[in-house]
């Protein structure tokens, strides 16, 4: 659509998809109302809010948080978070001594069941070559700065493994529910690019 | 005209940490025609994986115009379901070159984005009824050409 070339060599991913989506409802393969409900359930339902929970019962509950690092995608399920590419969660804590950042070199693999679909920047060539090559630069250029004292991780997903990044628990938020802790909770800490902040 | 998204009203398509989870209606019907083969038991996410790496690669070896994730998606999926053999892919290029040669009016090339946009927020659940008449009506139009 937006790009010339293909147009001139292919009709456009846009029609091609339709061509597709065509032929494999014929087929009765794919049924509009299933695709619908794909769709609704990733734009409404799966989203970082599910991973946030997940986040904030880690600051508050001591039990939930070892069971969490020990057994993620077991921990993520018992909040009833589960689906495609949740089958195999890790979960990495970030502490004063060590940050964690989690990348998808290969393609864009990405932990569903907690975050939803990845940004468009997750998905970018440089995000993907780069936060292995250069993490530290990357970050600062993402507006993340870490201490030189800080080990940098960078997690690079497999075809088994998605990761999630349990981010520190801000100062000044002893007094806070867990919902409202979840609140505060962004995607983007979760992939390990910003911190948390108490608001 | 509702070419531009209607960004803050009741209309407003639904977003994700301030980004829209779809550029577009088509990477939606992409991305949902993978996730409902492999529930379905067609393929499983890793043999799909495989294949987005591989359109991936391909790409990055010879990057042509701005990367579009799923474009990859799109051409991904095409080459599983071609290997599998459930739909074969000339069967894809015929039928969507058939479609890209609709006369103006229908809702392909440049435009299509912005009236799926439109569609999509005044029509909301209904919109698959809309695709599948057109479906019907260039059904015909396709078995013409495969003659």
């Amino acid at each position: 659509m937006a790009d010339p070339t293909h147009i001139k060599d292919r009709p456009s991913p846009a029609v091609r998809a339709e061509a597709l989506e065509s032929l494999l409802t014929e087929r009765g393969l794919v049924k509009s109302e299933v695709l619908d409900g794909f769709i609704n359930r990733f734009v409404n339902d799966v989203g970082p809010m599910n991973g946030a929970k997940v986040v904030a019962k880690a600051w508050t509950d001591p039990d939930y948080r070892e069971h969490l690092l020990a057994d993620g995608t077991g921990a993520i399920k018992e909040l009833g978070f589960a689906g495609p590419q949740g089958e195999h969660i890790v979960v990495v804590e970030n502490s004063d001594d060590v940050h964690n950042v989690v990348v998808c070199t290969l393609c864009s693999c990405y932990p569903w069941p907690v975050l939803g679909l990845p940004p468009e920047w997750y998905k970018d060539p440089a995000y993907r070559s780069r936060m292995v090559r250069e993490p530290r630069t990357l970050l600062s250029e993402m507006g993340l700065d870490l201490d030189d004292e800080v080990e940098v991780r960078v997690w690079d997903s497999s075809a088994e493994n998605r990761y999630l990044v349990l981010p520190q628990r801000p100062d000044g938020t002893d007094d806070l529910s867990e919902e409202e802790l979840a609140a505060l909770v962004t995607r983007d800490a979760m992939v390990g690019v910003a911190r948390v902040s108490a608001g | 005209m509702a070419l531009t998204l209607d960004i803050e009203g009741p209309a407003a398509p639904p977003r994700l940490n301030g980004e829209l989870v779809f550029d577009t209606p088509w990477e939606g019907r992409s991305f949902a025609m993978a996730a409902a083969l492999a529930e379905g038991g067609h393929f499983s996410w890793y043999e799909f994986r495989d294949h987005l790496i591989a359109a991936i690669g391909r790409w990055e070896s010879d990057p042509v115009g701005e990367y579009r994730y799923y474009e990859r998606w799109q051409e991904a999926l095409e080459s599983i379901v071609d290997e599998l053999e459930i739909v074969a892919q000339p069967e894809v290029d015929e039928l969507a070159a058939a479609y890209a040669a609709r006369p103006p009016g229908h809702d392909h090339g440049d435009h299509a984005h912005h009236h799926d946009h439109a569609r999509h927020q005044d029509h909301g659940g209904h919109r698959h009824r809309h695709d599948h008449a057109r479906h019907q009506d260039h059904g015909g139009h396709r078995h013409d050409h495969a003659h």
